[in-house]
């Protein structure tokens, strides 16, 4: 394990993992907003998000399956000495972290079971930048419609199509985190 | 005029003080000592630590004191305290085998080895009131040491006896973690693992209730108590840094082993079937209608039939087996319901006004 | 034990986790109870268990709390939520609903309207919409998985049958987006029309029933009816006595022996704010 691995996380964590969340649960909850969230230096290839995104949702009773260029050695130490979650391939995940073409395809990912759609993966998909326009975002948490920078607009409706399975997905970007819940239906404009 | 109802915070700051003088009584008299409490009310702190989940006589004792001898309130405060505790680590699966037995018998055989051990037993006693105990000052108690031989130093299980003649359903043992329902949603269909610890963490009352019911021909399943152990076995971790399990303690534990009879299928020639039970500290009631319970559960492992017998249903029994749960949605009734009950009110005049507008008219 | 020895808002970080986790897929499926791993708190079983754990995931420093038991702040349970808070959590805490961040209730909808940025928990005792008809989990989930709700149908219009009315007042349930059937909870089915499209996070926690879920913002949550009996929002057909409110759900008060009542805002903070405006019911006192 590299030293570096012990650096970077939450230094109070109750505290910080609850502003984190609750910044996560608004950007869930309201698909296409941009939130900032903060209180992790992951190392690289990580974005502040998606490395605070794994400290508050994953621990060692959640899979994690890290994706292309995230799935390197100092990345696998920082998550196992700060999450502790066991490492998986995309078909046993509960969460997966990658770039958008180092998670494709994302058929491959759970979609839950008929009777408890709720144990589906949920994507942290690692972004360049995040954005308020592109493809055309409607459903709940959208009072008219919203707009984000999505990575292509094709696998969210084939998602969309299979409520109430699916997958979840956040974005991440620098310190920005956005939400696209399954159950959001996804327009190119 | 109507008067706001104010002054909650007051009026429960009241209600908590008065708690607190109610739960010491008269001042005059002594205060109980924890170690009184542990040394003197074992049985009562054994059940809340069954039911508790939490192996700690002290912390039982203690409350058993704070919630004034009432059992299921003392269970809450251990469950709501056990909750905060982090997991350090999973113990090994303890060696009832090994078991410094104090108490040991079976209804099954006459004699077999290892002894009968009576033990510290309420059975045989004559139940007329001992007002010799009501007197101030000690009673003389005459140690009655050495009455049973002292057990062998590892005392076998007789359906092992059983096991080896191809009697008793074999039960292999596995390396599979059981699942804990402290820690996930409980999951139906349970698996036996799941069921037993629902189960262990039952109340006595109900779980008693419902072991007697199958004997009286609700879901029988012709028990008899093959064998029935309390004393103490050693807690084992592993320390992975180790690579050998350490001691890390002991328990003392009640097991209860039925021996069932069973007429056979298509598949298996007749033989016995188990049932299980397995609880903290001498609580022997509790063990042995658990293992009438955990026998009924299994009918349909075993290809028996569906009698429609509460004991035998599943999702009726781990729904309504643990008395925390049970206390609180039952008490839960006291807290004001007047908006839902507003509703109603409302819904009923409507309901009669329709139903005879003459009357309505009337008044 | 002093406050000091639990962590911020009582309950450890890796049960949060696990709640935090469970209230992100009940806001992806919405309307669909998430079963999670609901811990014993120290309060019933019954008395706001699975909403003091939500509550509790969602908390942050310099969060104002409003809690409310029948539409009112000073009910003793809910006294008693609200200093469990501030105790574990040091919170702020509020009675009025516009300055409250997050407001946990039981058995009502505040009557000022909610706004962006505000997340109404609420404590639920049965999650289960359909267990009245149907007693076994096993059997409920498949009749959420296949979408069969005919047995709730056949229930509402049993009581059209029999009393002219869907005879339903409280805990009316309603479908959400078009999918799940969901118990809103014991609020009257006058707060009905106030889940849907409602601007807040609305999430509910059912502690003993160990489930949790959730109606994301502008969410729609339809009360079940039928063409020919649509739903209506009820409530005593009186103004409050108090503030002289003509739209908001009273409490009927006895106040005599002898047939003596006055009807007053459930919503405590609602009626007192209108008074403070000058507003006077029948029996109010100007301010």
């Amino acid at each position: 394990m590299t030293a570096h691995a012990l650096e970077g996380g939450f230094t109070e964590a109750s505290v910080q993992s609850a502003r984190a969340f609750r910044e996560i649960l608004e950007a869930m909850a309201r698909p296409g907003t941009i939130r900032k969230i903060a209180g992790a230096q992951p190392p690289a290839p990580l974005s502040i998000a998606a490395g605070v995104a794994l400290l508050v949702l994953a621990d060692p009773t959640t899979r994690l399956h890290l994706a292309g260029d995230a799935d390197c050695p100092v990345v696998r130490d920082w998550v196992a000495f700060h999450t502790g979650a066991p490492l998986a391939s995309a078909e046993d995940a509960d969460f997966a972290l990658g770039t958008w073409s180092a998670l494709h395809p994302v058929s491959r990912f759970r979609i839950g079971q008929p009777d408890y759609p709720d144990r589906s993966a949920t994507l942290i998909v690692e972004c360049d930048r995040l954005a308020p326009h592109g493809p055309c975002l409607t459903g709940p948490g959208i009072e008219t419609a919203a707009w984000l920078n999505l990575p292509e607009t094709a696998a969210f409706r084939a998602n969309r199509a299979l409520f109430p399975l699916g997958f979840d997905t956040l974005f991440t970007a620098g310190d920005r985190i956005a939400g696209l819940p399954r159950s959001t239906r996804v327009e190119a404009i | 005029m109507y008067v706001a109802v104010k002054g909650g915070e007051r009026a429960i700051d009241n209600a908590h003080q008065w708690l607190a003088e109610e739960r010491r009584g008269n001042p005059a008299v002594p205060e109980l000592t924890i170690a009184q409490i542990r040394e003197q009310m074992k049985l009562a702190v054994n059940r809340v630590m069954s039911e508790g989940s939490l192996y700690d006589p002290d912390l039982a004792a203690l409350a058993i004191k704070q919630a004034r001898g009432d059992l299921i309130e003392a269970v809450f405060l251990i469950r709501a305290y056990r909750t905060t505790l982090p997991r350090l680590a999973g113990s090994l699966p303890v060696e009832t085998g090994a078991m410094a037995v104090d108490r040991r018998i079976s209804a099954t055989f006459k004699d077999l080895p290892g002894g009968q051990v009576l033990g510290p037993t309420f059975d045989y006693t004559h139940r007329l009131l001992d007002f010799a105990l009501m007197a101030e000052g000690e009673p003389a108690v005459a140690r009655a040491a050495a009455d049973d031989a002292p057990p062998a130093s590892r005392v076998p299980h007789v359906t092992g006896f059983l096991n080896r003649d191809g009697l008793i359903e074999a039960a292999a043992p596995d390396d599979i973690s059981p699942p804990d329902l402290t820690r996930e949603p409980m999951e139906l269909p349970a698996d036996r693992a799941l069921r037993l610890q629902a189960l262990a963490r039952g109340d006595e009352g109900f779980v008693l209730g419902l072991a007697y019911s199958t004997q009286r021909g609700y879901g029988r399943t012709h028990a008899f108590v093959g064998e029935l152990r309390i004393g103490k076995v050693a807690v084992e971790v592993e320390i992975p840094e180790l690579g050998f399990a350490v001691e890390v303690g002991e328990v003392e534990l009640t097991e209860c082993e039925t021996v069932n009879q069973f007429k056979g299928s298509r598949t298996e020639p007749p033989q016995f079937t188990r049932g299980y039970g397995l609880v903290f500290g001498q609580s022997e009631r509790k063990a042995i209608a658990m293992s009438l319970v955990d026998r009924a559960l299994r009918w349909r492992e075993l290809g028996e039939d569906d009698t429609g017998a509460p004991a035998q249903d599943e999702e009726f029994v781990l729904m309504h087996c643990d008395n925390i749960q049970a206390t609180g949605f039952l008490e839960h009734i006291k807290l004001p319901h007047y908006v839902d009950f507003q509703a109603e009110l409302e819904l009923v005049r409507r309901l009669r006004a329709e139903a005879d507008p003459m009357q309505e008219a009337a008044e | 034990m002093t406050d000091q020895a639990y962590n911020f808002a009582y309950l450890d970080e890796q049960t949060k986790r696990m709640i935090r986790r469970a209230i992100l897929k009940g806001i992806a499926v919405p309307g669909y109870q998430v079963p999670f791993a609901s811990r014993e708190m120290p309060m019933p079983y019954g008395w706001g268990t699975g909403g003091v754990q939500v509550t509790a995931a969602c908390l942050v420093p310099g969060d104002r709390l409003k809690v409310i038991d029948q539409g009112a702040d000073d009910t003793t349970n809910a006294v008693s939520i609200r200093r469990f808070f501030q105790r574990t959590a040091g919170v702020g805490v509020t009675e009025a609903t516009a300055e409250a961040t997050v407001i946990q209730t039981r058995h009502r909808i505040p009557e000022t309207p909610l706004a962006e940025g505000q997340i109404l928990v609420y404590q639920v005792p049965i999650p289960e919409p359909l267990r009245f008809l149907e007693p076994r989990e096993t059997e409920t989930r498949k009749m959420h998985e296949l979408e069969e709700y005919g047995l709730m149908h056949v229930k509402l219009y049993e009581d059209i049958a029999r009393h002219g009315q869907i005879a339903t007042s409280y805990a009316y349930p309603v479908k959400v987006e078009g999918r799940y059937v969901m118990d809103p909870s014991p609020i009257p089915r006058f707060d009905n029309p106030k889940l849907s499209g409602n601007p807040a996070i609305q999430l509910f926690g059912a502690g003993r029933e160990q489930r949790i879920y959730a109606l994301p913002p502008w969410t729609e949550a339809v009360s079940l009816d039928f063409e020919d009996h649509p739903f209506h929002a009820t409530k005593a057909p009186h103004d409050c006595d108090l503030c002289g409110a003509k739209h908001s759900y009273l409490d009927e008060v006895i106040t005599d022996d002898t047939g003596g009542r006055m009807f007053v805002c459930s919503d405590t903070d609602f009626c007192a704010g209108r008074r403070a405006k000058g507003h006077v019911g029948r029996l109010g006192e100007a301010a």
